[in-house]
């Protein structure tokens, strides 16, 4: 057992694994928080389309030569996510099917400019799927982290955690009713916008991570595990950010002493979770 | 005994298609109108109109007095997606007073007693920290009521609410917003299709159909050749 704590003590001797681990915390915190709401409003799916929204973002940005490709990421996922939860309403294409056609079509596209740019610069194709995994699955960019990366990863987390804050109450009112909120004359399109901002802004950050095809487990697991067990919105919002920050954690360590992927390390711990706590509320409701 | 909401030629309706027309009718402090008509003749769609959801096709709908457009409790009809909604009743009640915060993050102590008076006002105090979708179906619209009650206290909008209760849930309701009515002097808009409630409780009944069928007191109605058409079909239709 001490060899494993000495191997760890040495491994966070190292600035790249303490920004691996400050970064991976602070995701996890961020991406756990709207869990709930996205859940109760049926948008489950949204991560996973923003997240090949941003994918195809990419893509472009790697084609466009732009060094710094948060230019490009960032306003188009966002533009992305306002539209989608806009049309979520009452529009000819209906919410799920407009997740499914945008995020579709961005990955197809986005692979399609990837592999195009690879054959102009002359690369062989081997390396595009490497890529393609790697931005997918998430990579090991986690480990390659500059303190530029973490600081910009801490300011947006600040962001999104003050802005869930302040509006806490405004997003319960929000998720819970939204025609009674309206009704009220609570602003609800407004918060509803403030809402599929910071999905885009938490997807995005999170995307480097765990991959494009994994953020949806970080979002959503943490949320249905705490919604099995708690009954208040509170609680389950305070218990799914407990579960996120513990899985990322051990997943990190885990993955660090095994040598396995970081996002699918942690989305399993994510996962086992979402079982033990399935098992518990089975049993509490069986011993009532 | 003032003029709380006015309708005037009101007609509404979706893209193109007219549901309902000319409407005109007036609704004073204390009465208790009861919006009744078949299916699809535009009740909902004049809830949602009243409430500001849904612009009218043409006529004017204004608030005097005391009430403004944003200060009508809403009951509303209960999705999908709250019957598990994780909630205690005291957030969800409380989600009432929102309208009270304006750009202000956080509930005040008025506020939070406030709730805490009409879930006492209603009897659900003890429910307090229970799970909404644990809740019988009676109790859940109680929490709604209270929140209704949170948002406005001069005037309530109730959209059909005893769907899905039994009857002796269903009677306790009403009986609960006939107390409000008359005991705490609340306005209310009530749509129905328990045509027997609606001429038991009711001061007023709004009959609509394609268009205004009739506007008046409940004695009125109960006399007046639409009424007493519509009774002999509808009455004792819902009283299981």
């Amino acid at each position: 057992m001490s060899e494993v704590f000495d191997k760890l003590h040495m491994y966070f001797q190292l600035p790249s694994v303490r920004y691996a681990m400050i970064v991976g915390l602070l995701i996890a915190l961020c991406s756990s928080l709207l869990g709930v709401t996205l859940v109760m409003k049926r948008f489950s799916f949204i991560g996973d389309g923003l997240s090949h929204v941003a994918f195809g973002a990419m893509a472009v940005a790697t084609i466009t030569g732009i060094t710094n490709n948060m230019l490009i990421i960032m306003p188009v996922t966002i533009i992305s996510a306002v539209l989608l939860l806009r049309t979520g309403q009452n529009t000819k294409i209906k919410g799920d099917a407009a997740v499914a056609m945008i995020s579709v079509g961005a990955l197809a596209l986005g692979y399609m400019l990837m592999n195009i740019a690879s054959q102009k610069g002359g690369r062989t194709s081997s390396n595009v799927s490497a890529d393609v995994c790697s931005t997918l699955f998430g990579s090991t960019s986690i480990l390659t982290l500059s303190p530029a990366d973490v600081w910009i990863c801490i300011v947006m987390s600040v962001i999104v955690v003050t802005v869930f804050l302040v509006f806490y109450n405004k997003i319960f009112a929000v998720t819970f009713d939204e025609n009674f909120a309206k009704a009220t004359g609570v602003r609800s399109d407004m918060y509803n916008l403030l809402i599929a901002v910071v999905i885009a802004v938490i997807i995005v950050i999170a995307m480097n991570f765990v991959g494009s095809l994994l953020i949806s487990a970080l979002i959503i697991f943490p949320a249905l595990s705490a919604m099995r067990l708690f009954k208040s919105f509170r609680s389950v919002i305070i218990c799914s950010v407990v579960i996120s920050l513990i899985c990322a954690g051990l997943g990190i360590i885990v993955s660090i002493l095994a040598g396995t992927p970081v996002g699918s390390t942690i989305v399993t711990a994510d996962i086992t979770v979402f079982f033990i706590f399935s098992l518990l509320s089975f049993i509490t409701k069986k011993g009532r | 005994m003032g003029i709380l909401l006015r309708c005037e030629n009101v007609s509404l309706g979706y893209e193109g298609s007219v549901v309902t027309k000319d409407l005109n009718f007036t609704v004073s402090s204390g009465d208790y109108l009861c919006i009744v008509g078949e299916n699809g003749s535009g009740k909902s769609t004049l809830i949602k109109a009243l409430l500001g959801l849904k612009p009218q096709l043409s006529g004017n709908i204004t608030f005097c007095g005391e009430v403004s457009k944003n200060e009508i409790g809403y009951l509303p009809q209960q999705t999908m997606v709250q019957r598990d909604f994780p909630a205690s009743v005291q957030e969800i009640v409380l989600s009432g007073c929102m309208n009270r915060c304006g750009l202000r993050p956080f509930y005040s102590r008025e506020e939070k007693k406030l709730a805490k008076d009409m879930m006492k006002r209603l009897e659900i105090t003890d429910l307090e920290k229970r799970c909404y979708r644990e809740l019988s179906g009676g109790q859940q619209q109680r929490v709604l009521l209270a929140r209704a009650l949170c948002s406005a206290r001069k005037m309530i909008l109730l959209d059909e609410p005893i769907t899905g209760l039994d009857p002796k849930a269903a009677n306790e309701m009403y009986e609960l917003i006939a107390g409000l009515n008359q005991k705490d002097g609340i306005t209310v808009i009530m749509v129905s299709h328990d045509m027997n409630a609606a001429v038991r409780y009711a001061t007023h009944i709004l009959h609509v159909g394609g268009k205004q069928l009739f506007f008046g007191t409940k004695e009125d109605y109960m006399t007046s050749k639409t009424g007493q058409a519509f009774l002999s079909v509808m009455g004792g239709d819902e009283d299981e």
